[in-house]
Formats: structure tokens, sequence, C-alpha cells
């Protein structure tokens, strides 16, 4: 796994050229390098597309909070003594919802327990947390980035969706984290409704690059089984939109936002250069991280763990010292599947040599008629031994993925 | 047991026309089998015969009968009642004296009754009509039985009237049976001379062969001889059906019972054959033996190839209990390691796969049934094609025969139009038309063997609303203008959608085959061309349009796993498909053929 810790440590120094072909420059570092994510479970009220873990019953805040910090205290040996904590990410549910003087002690408890050298620390926030109280807080924090669910700026489909902002809202809130010096700013966007047509879709694009975000990640809308609109349209009230119909999307969002500047350095997500995620694409790079608070996982290398998606059982579990939480040791196999599916979502492309080396066999090799068959499709690119999904092949990377996965 | 006491006897009836429950009322009036024993249609002791409500394999059952004052021995045995098996059903009517005919009384004679009537007569059993189901408000007996009179010239009170599900006329029938047909005769000092009518595989004891002892007297003991096959044995155990076997020390001429002498194998006992003793043996096999020969041909393939051994371990299995399966390895380069195997005909190739998969726990993949053609090559030299893949190069041969049939069908005259469009269509040519009454007409044709295994008799079904019945016998090879059509899938030649079709008919084919495998080939990563062709000529395309979209929106630290988990299980459940070039085709697809319309 040398090369991987490696490839972590150079993780800053990538530039683009090319029309973005990554060179890596690979300097040697002794430290391990890895991010924490904190899972915050609660929320005003339920998207109705949302599967995360949540709560809508925030009187548990201050013990979830305790319970969170606990549990860094106890895992603080999880990614190893040798690490070093490069970026911190508060996801949820609405991690915009936590009083900053709890926010306050979770990242006290991190600098605590954990060495750290921070370069990102990202909070999750909706557009009707943006006060600029709050901004200013999260900012004395060390928070320097805020990912906004912003997912869409028309009001019909904004109700649709039970979201607790107007669309104006969301417009001032992003004005008001510039003005609060937040130069990290990242927003959400969902396509793929099928009420809301090519012309909204459009629209909500033209609208967010007005406000020239550095970041931007847009989601196609996904039903899930145990949501609101899941279980419409089991009861057949609602319908997903159709292949053709969420494929013309993406396009539309790709033409756009490449069109503003905007590399697409995974599939959902698209940056500036210099504002790409460094939380998250160390996710996609297969470097270790911590996840803390209930429903969350983390990933030491080699292990995948899961805590207990439920609030007062989790709760419970810290206050008697217990991690309640699920290991699963991944297969070798599991590891390079998971490589392979992860990073031909992204820029850096799959690395060959890396999979060859992991699995202990000839990749290409293996896969010599499948890899022309879908270089001649024009699905994927082969490039100084590094495989890449064309814009073609990004509409099918599960696809691509699942078929170049090892046994 | 005095031979005069002794009446063997069978049922000839058409599917559905209540044969078994008849046999039911029978047992059940005799005492045979008390209610509490009783389960419905209990000759026929597969699920599978049950559920389809018809008998596979033939069976006999003992009944002890009291008729004024006296008791009579009253052997039943019980024939299987689709073409199929007419060669079973032959041999079963030969080792009786009589037998009743079975009539539904609403729906008339049927085909397959005629063909075994008339094979009965032939055999100069003593028939008894009866009208069945006469409790059903759509019974027209009266017609019905001017239409039983027509064919056996009977007399009117010699007609049954009788119900088994209401248990109506079941004392008259075994009445008639007593006093209408003749005991057995033969001479039981005569060296020994029994058929084998039928055999049941137990897989505790063996082959049980069936019999019935035309003269001589078989002793507990013995040693003894099956004619044909030559093979000796000893008769480790003899006896009676009733509901079970009762073992006996001795039994002689006139009597119907099993043997059991350790065989093992179900090909070693073919119906038809004679045993006698090896000492002392009869001067002369009992007539009428046949090798039995498979009409249809087909490849059985395990859906996961790694069950190949476990299938052979199936196959073996199930050739113990039916020795008219017969089968040898092939090679398939879009399936693997399967078997070629020869069936009686469509419904026994079925039987067989759904045996496979009920009592083995089997999956697999049947191809394109096809029958035997003969290539007569330049050399005139014969050979045999039991499969596309046997078919020479067209330079190399002189012409093709494939087999024919006289088909027999009799329908209500108001679908006699219908039954020869499809007829035609069917290759067959018109020979004879008998309006056998006012309502119903028998009509013969001749038609191509390989016309009749794949949909035909399901389409007859179809057009005469069930009334329409089906009888065939091979009648010879013609020469015939068959082709090798090949289905490609990009380019690539999958040999298990190949077919011998008639060079007329191939466009059609190859045009609706086609369409079908666009509706059953998922959406894949590429475009898939789906083309029929003749040799080297195109004759028909479909493309299935490639996905258009496939790809998760969220990829995280907690969605890792799971998507990998769900991809890799998207992954195996392709795994049932089978990789053509770089095409995943499912297994249904392999069957399509079977499905055209």
């Amino acid at each position: 796994m040398d090369t991987s810790n490696n490839q972590a440590a150079a993780q800053k120094e990538i530039s683009f050229q090319n029309g973005g072909r990554v060179y890596l420059s690979l300097g040697l570092k002794v430290n391990k390098l890895s991010g924490i994510y904190i899972h915050i479970p609660f929320c005003k009220r339920a998207c109705h597309y949302c599967d995360f873990h949540f709560s809508t019953n925030s009187s548990q805040m201050e013990a979830m909070v305790s319970a969170i910090c606990k549990e860094l205290e106890l895992r603080k040996d999880f990614l190893g003594s040798d690490q070093i904590i490069k970026t911190v990410y508060f996801g949820g549910g609405t991690p915009s919802l936590v009083p900053t003087d709890l926010l306050k002690k979770i990242m006290e408890q991190i600098s605590a327990y954990y060495e750290t050298d921070l370069e990102e620390v990202t909070l999750e926030a909706n557009p009707d947390d943006l006060s600029d109280k709050n901004l200013e807080q999260w900012k004395a924090l060390g928070i320097d980035r805020l990912s906004i669910g912003i997912q869409t700026f028309d009001e019909n489909v904004l109700r649709f969706y039970n979201r607790a902002h107007t669309g104006e809202e969301s417009l001032l809130a992003i004005q008001r984290a510039k003005a609060a010096g937040f130069g990290k700013l990242s927003i959400d966007l969902i396509y793929g409704f099928p009420a809301m047509d090519h012309g909204i879709f459009l629209a909500d694009l033209d609208i967010a690059l007005e406000q020239d975000p550095g970041h931007i990640s847009s989601y196609c809308l996904t039903v899930e089984p145990k949501t609101v609109l899941g279980n419409w349209e089991m009861k057949g009230k609602f319908q997903s939109a159709t292949e053709d119909f969420a494929a013309e999307q993406f396009e539309i969002l790709m033409d756009r936002l490449e069109g503003a500047g905007y590399i697409q350095y995974e599939i959902s997500n698209f940056g500036k250069p210099g504002n790409f995620a460094l939380h998250n694409t160390n996710y996609w790079k297969s470097v270790p991280y911590l996840g803390i608070g209930p429903s969350a996982h983390s990933y030491d290398g080699k292990n995948r763990g899961a805590n207990i998606a439920n609030n007062a059982r989790y709760i419970k579990g810290m206050e008697n010292g217990l991690s309640p939480y699920n290991v699963e040791t991944l297969a070798g196999a599991d590891r390079v599947n998971e490589y392979i599916l992860t990073s031909l979502r992204t820029i850096w492309g799959l690395d060959i040599d890396r999979v060859s080396a992991l699995s202990g066999v000839d990749f290409v090799a293996g896969k010599v008629k499948l890899l022309e068959k879908l270089y001649s499709e024009k699905l994927v690119l082969l490039k100084d031994n590094y495989l890449f999904l064309t814009r073609k092949g990004k509409f099918l990377a599960d696809s691509i993925a699942a078929s170049l996965f090892i046994e | 047991m005095n031979m005069q006491r002794i009446r063997n006897f069978c049922i000839i009836a058409h599917i559905d026309h209540g044969k078994s429950t008849l046999a039911d009322r029978l047992l059940q009036f005799t005492n045979t089998v008390s209610d509490r024993e009783m389960q419905d249609q209990l000759l026929d002791n597969m699920d599978l015969e049950r559920e389809r409500g018809i008998t596979i394999k033939s069976h006999a059952i003992q009944m002890k009968y009291n008729y004024k004052g006296e008791e009579y021995v009253l052997n039943l045995i019980d024939t299987p009642g689709h073409v199929d098996f007419s060669y079973e059903v032959s041999r079963s009517i030969a080792a009786c004296e009589g037998a009743l005919l079975i009539v539904d009384a609403s729906q008339g004679i049927e085909a397959q009754t005629i063909s075994n009537l008339y094979l009965a007569i032939g055999h100069d059993l003593e028939i008894i009509p009866v009208l069945n189901k006469i409790d059903l408000p759509g019974a027209d007996p009266d017609v019905v039985a001017d239409e039983v009179i027509d064919l056996i010239g009977c007399k009117r009170e010699d007609i049954i009237l009788a119900s088994g599900k209401e248990g109506i006329g079941i004392e008259d029938i075994l009445n008639a049976v007593v006093e209408r047909i003749p005991a057995p005769k033969g001479d039981p000092e005569a060296p020994l001379q029994a058929m084998i009518f039928d055999s049941v595989f137990n897989s505790f004891r063996g082959v049980e062969v069936i019999f019935r002892i035309f003269n001589g007297t078989i002793n507990k003991g013995d040693r003894i001889k099956f004619v044909n096959t030559g093979r000796e044995y000893e008769a480790d155990e003899i006896g009676i059906l009733g509901i079970n076997q009762i073992p006996q020390q001795t039994m002689s001429a006139g009597n119907v019972g099993y043997l059991i002498s350790g065989i093992k194998v179900a090909k070693e006992v073919k119906v038809g054959d004679t045993i006698t003793h090896v000492k002392n043996p009869c001067a002369a096999a009992i007539k009428g033996f046949e090798n039995v020969k498979p009409m249809v041909f087909a490849g059985i393939y395990p859906v996961d190839t790694t069950e190949f051994e476990e299938l052979r371990a199936s196959m073996e299995k199930l050739q113990l209990n039916d020795a008219s399966l017969v089968w040898e390895p092939e090679t398939s380069a879009a399936l693997g390691f399967g078997f070629r195997c020869g069936f009686l005909g469509m419904l026994h190739m079925e039987i067989i796969q759904e045996r496979l998969e009920r009592e083995f726990d089997m999956t697999v993949i049947t191809t394109v049934p096809s029958v035997q053609f003969r290539a007569i090559m330049t050399n005139d030299e014969v050979k045999l094609i039991n499969a596309p893949s046997d078919m020479p190069d067209p330079t190399r041969f002189k012409h093709i025969e494939e087999p024919f049939v006289k088909a027999t069908i009799i329908t209500a005259a108001e679908y006699v139009g219908p039954v020869i469009q499809l007829c035609m269509e069917k290759r067959g040519q018109i020979k004879n038309q008998i309006y056998l009454t006012s309502d119903r007409v028998e009509l013969t044709f001749h038609m191509p063997l390989a016309e009749i295994v794949f949909d035909f008799f399901d389409k007859l079904k179809t057009i005469s609303r069930g009334y329409a019945s089906l009888d065939y016998e091979l009648m010879g090879f013609q020469q015939s203008h068959m082709v090798r059509l090949d289905v490609m899938l990009n380019g690539e030649v999958v040999d298990a959608l190949s077919a011998i079709v008639h060079r007329d008919k191939a466009y059609e084919w190859g045009k609706r085959l086609c369409e079908k495998l666009k509706e059953l080939v998922p959406r894949q990563m590429f475009e898939i061309a789906i083309q029929a062709a003749i040799g080297t000529k195109i004759i028909a395309r479909e493309t299935v349009k490639a996905l258009r979209k496939n790809v998760l929106a969220k990829c995280y630290g907690g969605d890792i796993s799971r998507k990998r988990k769900l991809l890799e299980k998207q992954k195996k459940g392709k795994k049932r498909m089978r990789q053509v070039g770089n095409v995943e085709v499912p297994q249904e697809a392999f069957m399509a053929v079977l499905k055209l319309d």
C-alpha cells in the first residue's frame, strides 16, 4: 500500500495540463495523511428523496455531541498513531443545525486527540442556517469550506422536495457566505426530476453560475426505497425519470459547467482549479478516513467500519464506553474493485499498474478483449497506463466499472 | 389362480377424459385401496404426472372382485396417453384381453383414442365402451354414443354410462369386465413365455420388471433369460401388484406381475422383450418387440457451467428409470459442456427437463429441438444429422432428407378450414378427409416431423379451441431443401441458436427469431447487432441499442462498499447469462426459438 500513501501525500501537488491529464509528483513523506468525517444526524425536516441517517428530533443534540466527542477519544488510534489529519468534514443530516459552541467542542476534541495539519474543514449547510452570525462563528472555528444544499432555485421543485428554504433564500445565503469570506464554496444541485424540465435545470445552472461558486456538486435524483419518494413510487404516485431524460440533463450539466470553466474531476463533482474537495477526493483514492457519529463509515486501508445507524443506541453505546460499529475486512479483490469503482469516476483515472500490483495479476492481459471493445466503442481512453472514462463512458460508469471488476 | 377367473384389461382414453379418476373408483369399489389410502389419481405416482393429469409411465394393479359368489382377479394395466409413448401403449395393449374405451360424454372421440382403439382391435381385445362424465352439464351421451357405435359397431346397450367423479356406473364396468372380457388363454405347462410391458426403477431394489405371462410358469429363484437382450438373471423375487407388491413363490400363464432380479439400469430392460427360462426356453419371442428410437433431439446444458458433472450424474440417474432417454456429451461454444439428448417426442423432452429441475434441482438450458435428418453425401454415403452442427457443407452432399409422418387430426367440422391452413403452413399435404359424424371430421396429412415437434400441437389446440386431437406415425424420409440457419450476435455465431429449417421458411424464421431475441437480450454497454444468416448471407437483422445511462450519483465514504456489493451482485446475476463474444445472453434467449410467434 506504499504507493497509495505516496499518492495521498502527493494529493496536493495536482496540476492540470492538456485537457485534464494529471501528473502526480510522488513526493516521499513519512507521515500518513487522512481525514475525519463527522456525521450530524439531525434535520429540521425530511427531504423527500433523502435516505441518509437523520432524525428530525434534535432534543438529543447535546447528548449526541458528547457521544461524538467520546467516540473521537475512543477511536483515536483507529487510523494509527502516525496519522496526520488533513481534512475534517461535517456531513449529515444538517451540520449547520449544530450550535456553534457544540461544534467548537468537536473541533477541540479533534485537536486534543489527533495530530492535525488541517487544510480543509468542510461544513454541510442548508441555506436557511447561513446567518451572518453563524458564518462568522464557523469561520472562527476554522471551518473554511461550506457545502450548501441548494438543490434547485425553483420554488415548486423545492416544495416538492420538502426543502426548508426558498430559492430566494438560497441566493442570499450564497452571497452572505461569500461576503463572510468563505472562498471555498460548494453548492449542491439535483437534476433528473421528471417534472423539472430541461429549461428549469438550465435556469438553475445559470443562476448558480452567476454566483460563481468555486465548486458545484450535482446529483441525479435517485429514488431510494426508504424515502417518501420511494414510497410514492411504490404506490404509483411518482415515477422516476427515464434513462433518456436523466442522460439528457447529465449532458446539459457537463456542457454548461465545462463551458463555464469547471473541471469535472468526479462524475458528480465540478470544481474550478484549486477548488476540488480534498476530503471527498481522498475517498476516491482509497485514503484512510475515520467516520464519527451514527451511521458514519470508516476505512483504515483494509477494513471498512460502519457505525450503528440509530441515535439513541449510538449515544448509549458511547456512554458505556463502547464503540458500536461493524467492521468488514475487505478481501484483496474487494479493495481492488473498490479502487476500480471509485478511480474510474475521477479525472485521475485508474492506475493500471496499481491494480495489477494489488491483484497480483496483469490487469490488461486478463481483460484485453473487453478493454479493446470499450476502447473501440469510445467508452474509455488509455494514457500512460492509466484508464479514463470518455464523456460517453461517464454515462455508463457503473456498467464499465462492474465489467472490469476482478474475481 | 385359476386362469378362468383372471381378467386382464387396459383403459383407452384421451387425455382429460377421466381415465385416472375412473381407475381410482374401480380401486375403491373393489377395496383394493381404502379411502384413507386414496390419493387422487393413485396410479400416477409421480408428482409430475399428477399435475399434468396424464400418465407417463404405465403401471399395473391387481383388484379382487366378487362376482356372483366367485372371486375374480382383475388386472388393470394402465397406459400412457400421449403420442410420444405410443410404443409403450402398444405393449400394454398386447398384455390384455380387453379394454375399456373411455370417452368423455361431452367431447367425443379424439384422434389419439382412435389410434389406440385400432391397436386394441388389432390385438383382438374385447372393447367395453364407457361414456364418462355423464354428470357434466355439457354431456351429450346420445351423440357421442352414435359416434362410438359408428366406430366400433357395438350395440347401444353395450355402452356403459359412467361418471368417475360421481361414482356412477362403476359396478356396471366391473361386471362387464368379468362378463365380456375373455379369460386369458395359455398353457401353464409350456416353456415360459412372459412379455415385459413396463419397468419401474426403485432406488433400493433396482429395476422392477412388469410382465404378463402368456405360457408356462415362473418360480422364485428360477434362472431366466430376456430373449431380445440375451441377458440372464435370477428371479430373486416375483409377485403380484396390489396397492403394494405381494411376493409369490410361483406364477403361471395368464397372470400379471413384477420381477426383481438385481437389474440396476433401466436400459437393460426393453419393453416388449420376452422372459423365458435359461433351461427349456420358449421356441420364439413374443411378436411386436421394437427398439424404441428417439424422434426429437436437443441439447441440454447446465445454466451454471460449473454444474456439468452434476448434470451428468442427474442424467444418469434419470436414465436408470427412463430407458427411452438417450444422450451423449456435446460441446457448444456458447453454452459450454452439455449433452445432446434424444427424446421420444416434445412432451418427453419437457418431462425430462422438468424432472431434472424438480427431482435433481438442476437449472438447464434446452436448445432448439431438431429431428433426425439425413444427408445423402456426394459419395452416396448417408450421414445422420441430429444437430445443426452435424450439417455438412452444402458442397459435400447431394441432398437432405427429412422424416415425414402421417398425421391424423380429428376436429369439429367448423375448424376444418383453419386446421387445413395450419397444416399447409407446416408444409403438410392433405391426403384424406372423413366425416365421422355430421360434426366431426378426421383429416389425414403427410407432414414433416420437424414441423410437428415444434409448437404444432399448441397451435392446433388454439385454432380449434382445444377440440382438435392429433395422432401421427412415422412414414419414412423424403427429400427436402433444408438449410442451416445461424444467429449471430455482433458478428459471432451463437451455435446454440442455430437450427435446421426448410429454405422456404428460413426468412420468416430468421426474422421472428431476431425479433424475439431483441426482446430478450437486455441493453448493454454497446449496441448489439442480432443477425440471422444462411451461410454467409444475412437474411434478417435487429439491433439492441446501447444503454444510455448507468451511473450512480453519489459515491462517498459510506457508499463505496455498498455500491461495490451492489455492482458485484448485479454482475453475479449476470453470470447466469452466457457470454457470446462481448454480449451477455440470458438463458431465456436460448429457448426463444420454442416460443416464436
